[in-house]
């Protein structure tokens, strides 16, 4: 079971043992903290992109409401993926809480992609490895570049690709095991208006809206003729 | 000084879980709701789509050719790769290679 974990969570180790350091530097390089809070922020917030805007708003001493605000808006592309998650999260007990504290990008793509066990301890068990993983793998990269601050010399450029590959492949497998087109035309066209109307940092959350919106619609008004039979003939 | 930065680590966290926590609260009772299957067969798909389009072409410089070309490529060696061994780890492992490669060498800028 941690084995087969330790198999999924492969990639998101070589995003995330990366992109942590890159964290680890910039912490200790712009604020004037020991390094060991690095690996606290890596525990207890457990964001990438929540992090790296914690720094910017430690830098400018920044009062504590737009810190809750900033953040809040930054991830409120969570909320999407919690809502596809309810069910399955159902009975997990004493993991519950961690399983949805963990619920990063990367999890949230391994555990929606996946093959799901039958048997729901076993099930919760390996989401819980998987969530325990990454965000090892994540504390460790903080911890590692938090210490060697800017005397890091490994020329990693370009290795935060890793995580766009990753989605890439779980977005064929999501394709490969849906067999439809639709959630990805609803995602593109979602994606195009968000290109054109919305400034970069809020194209993600605002093209995730858009999208469960279209879903919402898709389910009330189903498009394919399918659906459209069965409700003519109920 | 420190007393700052825990609270500021704390107001962050706490904004974090709040993010990823609340339509387990809101929603719980509605579970079985079908709608909430129908977004939870769908949206997961939707969500890779986007992490990967808003990355691609989200960024101010994105369809500058120095930043496209690596990306594409990358990008197109990542996707025939899967598609011909469907190996998840050869995929991600090559197509970062080739990109890592590409940024490095400077050969597109």
């Amino acid at each position: 079971m941690f084995t087969q974990a330790v198999k999924f969570s492969i990639p998101v180790m070589f995003g995330y043992l990366p992109l942590g350091a890159a964290f680890g530097v910039m912490f200790t390089s712009s604020l004037p903290y020991d390094w060991y809070f690095a690996t606290l922020m890596g525990l207890v917030i457990y964001a990438g992109a929540g992090q790296f805007l914690a720094v910017t708003l430690l830098a400018t001493q920044a009062s504590l409401l737009e810190v809750a605000i900033a953040t809040f808006a930054l991830n409120a592309r969570h909320i999407f993926f919690g809502l596809s998650l309810i069910k399955r999260y159902q009975g997990a007990g004493w993991r519950k809480l961690y399983l949805i504290f963990g619920l990063t990008d990367e999890t949230y793509s391994l555990q929606t992609s996946r093959f799901t066990l039958s048997d729901p301890n076993q099930e919760h068990q390996l989401g819980f490895y998987i969530t325990l993983l990454n965000q090892g793998y994540w504390v460790l990269g903080c911890t590692l570049g938090a210490l060697a601050g800017r005397y890091l010399t490994f020329n990693s450029q370009g290795i935060e690709f890793t995580l766009v590959a990753l989605f890439i492949v779980l977005a064929l497998e999501q394709y490969s095991a849906l067999g439809q087109k639709k959630p990805f035309a609803l995602a593109l066209f979602s994606g195009c208006i968000a290109l054109i109307l919305v400034p970069s940092q809020h194209q993600l959350p605002i093209a995730l809206l858009l999208t469960s919106g279209l879903l919402i619609l898709d389910f009330k008004y189903p498009l394919n003729k399918a659906a459209l039979l069965c409700k003519s003939t109920s | 000084m420190q007393v700052y930065l825990l609270t500021v680590i704390g107001v962050a966290a706490l904004a974090t879980f709040a993010t990823r926590v609340l339509p387990f609260i809101f929603l719980a009772r509605h579970a079985d709701h079908p709608l909430l299957a129908h977004l939870g067969r769908y949206l997961p798909a939707g969500v890779m789509f986007l992490l990967v389009f808003i990355f691609m072409f989200g960024q101010p410089q994105s369809l500058e050719p120095q930043v496209l070309l690596p990306q594409s490529l990358a990008a197109l060696v990542v996707i025939g790769l899967h598609l011909w061994r469907r190996q998840a780890l050869i995929s991600i492992g090559v197509g970062t290679g080739v990109y890592m490669l590409c940024v490095q060498s400077g050969y597109f800028t």
